[in-house]
């Protein structure tokens, strides 16, 4: 089993306790809840888009260090990119986090997020980092339903 | 619990004969290190007598205790979740597949009379076990959930109507949530939810308050899963008994750790599943008064459940076989009785005593850690440590500890009204067991300190 290190990284610690883009958009384009029920994470993703561009996203709620680091980070990663660099980031993001191998995904693409590659060895967890990104994606397709992971 | 064995000066420790290969009780030394000698020590003074089980022979039971989880010892400490089995549950199991296996009740066989004695002994042992009127008052189902569902159904159906109300308490596990909650909707009829105190106790004047005409039913668990809070069921049944209002008592996390008597508590019915008294998973006991049992109609329906069936019409089977259609979890129940054996070896006073001691023990270790709240502080508890630590979440302290071979829980515990109450999303959890021991609350100390340092 992989060192502590390998999913407590320290970015990712520092995120949990200094989450980025804390704060509601009000009024936001669109939004959209999240909900583990295993673990009780549940948080809330705004957006603010222009055309297709990610103008503003932020995040609230509560959640284990994995979830919010990972919210955190994704709203930093996606500020300023296209919807579509968003999806877009999102598959590579989980294909990564669901340990489909060092080649299967877009390391260029995902940056700074490599950071959680260390969570595919804690298969409980990897929902706690995905809950964000699912999500975004949810409120970008405007559903406006209640994501869980469940 | 705790304040009933105080208050008892011991004397003399009357234990069963066949115990002593298994238990003896002893002296501890301070370093808790466990000393070889084998006498029984008495004192009058319960504070000073350290009383302790032979841990280590009793660990030798369970062969899952030995094993290692990422090269460290496992230090399992979530048996409010499922306990471990020891060795002579496992071999009661594979006896049964290798000697005994037929089907019950129904063969002229000599396999089949074997199976059918055997598993009707063992509703005997539940029985004596819960200190039951009848043999026939036991009814074997999947476990504790299904006996509540079997309850609502055929006893609740009965009982509730249109207006009226079903009580329950604010520190429920979902299991005896959901099945009431349903029943209500399908009734139209409301439920009614017992506050609890800061220190998760039960307010038994806000309970007073809430039996009324309307109240058709009572259901509470007798030990808090997520709180460790042990109910003073007994004065709560003699309150409802008062109104004329027939009692359910959740026991899936009472059983494991006290002694049970339905008939002095006087409960209308009482559940528990067997996994969570070292027993194999998918089997459980229904409790139920003979009057009431016999008045219900059946549960399921199917074979063995029938005296005799023809298109037009079935005439249903007597107690407590009414309730149990189709071919039982034969070899589920042979674990339960090997179960039962197992734990009333030891003595479930000495189990109880133990485990208290134990808590006692790993409540002070946690108290002195940084930043760390108990959630469950009542003064009556049972073997259940759940807490939060300030700058960590509950899964984040479960994967560190994890790491650490320390097996505890971590999340809302099925009981998110009991979060709600708290206002906190979840709690880590560790629940002890008999065969657990103070260096394993240490090690268990150590990695939540491992946390601080994570998160330092």
């Amino acid at each position: 089993m992989s060192d502590l290190r390998d999913l407590y990284h320290e970015v990712i610690i520092d995120h949990s306790k200094s989450p980025r883009n804390f704060r509601e958009i009000d009024p936001a384009d669109c939004k959209a809840q999240g909900y583990n029920p295993l673990c009780g994470d549940e948080l809330t993703v705004f957006m603010r888009l222009d055309g297709d561009v990610v103008e503003d996203i932020s995040f609230i709620g509560s959640g284990c260090a994995i979830s919010k680091a990972s919210a955190s980070m994704m709203t930093a990663h996606l500020k300023g990119k296209s919807k579509e660099y968003a999806e877009a980031a999102f598959q590579e993001f989980h294909k990564m986090i669901t340990g489909q191998g060092e080649d299967a995904f877009d390391k260029a693409l995902l940056g700074k997020l490599a950071v959680f590659s260390g969570v595919c060895e804690f298969p409980v967890r990897v929902k706690c980092a995905s809950l964000p990104w699912h999500t975004m994606h949810t409120a970008l397709e405007e559903k406006g339903e209640k994501v869980t992971t469940e | 619990m705790k304040s009933a064995m105080s208050a008892s000066r011991i004397s003399t420790l009357h234990l069963p004969p066949y115990s002593n290969s298994l238990i003896s009780n002893l002296e501890l030394p301070d370093d808790h290190s466990l000393r070889g000698s084998h006498d029984v020590l008495v004192r009058d003074d319960w504070e000073g007598l350290r009383l302790a089980f032979d841990v280590r022979s009793i660990r030798e039971n369970f062969p899952i205790l030995q094993r290692k989880v990422y090269g460290k010892p496992l230090v399992y400490l979530d048996n409010a979740a499922t306990t471990q089995k020891p060795q002579q549950v496992i071999d009661a199991i594979t006896r049964y597949y290798t000697e005994q296996n037929a089907n019950v009740h129904r063969g002229v066989h000599h396999l089949s009379e074997k199976a059918t004695h055997e598993y009707e002994c063992v509703r005997c042992k539940v029985r004596q076990y819960i200190n039951a009127a009848e043999d026939r008052e036991v009814i074997f189902v999947r476990g504790a959930t299904e006996g509540i569902n079997l309850i609502a159904h055929c006893f609740g159906g009965q009982v509730v109507g249109s207006g009226d109300e079903v009580l329950i308490s604010a520190m429920e596990h979902h299991s005896n949530i959901v099945p009431w909650q349903l029943l209500c909707q399908q009734r139209g009829a409301s439920l009614k939810v017992i506050p609890i105190d800061d220190d998760g106790e039960i307010l038994l004047d806000e309970y007073e308050k809430l039996l009324t005409t309307r109240t058709k039913l009572v259901s509470v668990t007798h030990v808090s899963n997520a709180l460790g809070t042990v109910n003073p069921i007994g004065k709560m049944v003699e309150m409802a008994h008062r109104h004329g209002i027939p009692v359910v008592i959740d026991g899936a996390q009472g059983a494991p750790h006290m002694q049970i008597d339905v008939q002095a508590v006087d409960c209308e019915f009482y559940v528990f599943s067997a996994h969570k008294i070292y027993g194999p998973t998918g089997i459980g006991i229904v409790y139920g008064k003979e009057a009431l049992l016999e008045s219900m109609p059946p549960y399921q329906s199917g074979g063995d459940m029938i005296s005799a069936v023809t298109f037009e019409k079935t005439i249903f089977n007597r107690l407590p076989y009414k309730f149990e259609a189709g071919t039982p979890n034969i070899a589920g129940t042979v674990g339960l009785g090997a179960a039962i054996d197992y734990v009333s070896n030891i003595g479930v006073e000495q189990i109880a005593a133990y485990e208290q001691s134990l808590l006692n023990y790993a409540t002070d270790a946690v108290a002195a850690i940084d930043r760390l709240r108990i959630i469950g502080t009542a003064s009556e508890k049972a073997s259940v440590l759940s807490f939060v630590l300030e700058g960590a979440h509950p899964h984040d302290i479960g994967t560190i500890l994890d790491q650490e071979g320390v097996a505890i829980r971590a999340g809302h515990h099925c009981a998110q009204p009991v979060m709600q109450r708290f206002g906190i999303p979840a709690t880590a959890r560790a629940s002890f067991a008999f065969y657990n021991t103070r260096e394993e609350v240490d090690t268990m100390v150590r990695a939540i300190n491992k946390v601080g340092e994570v998160f330092a």
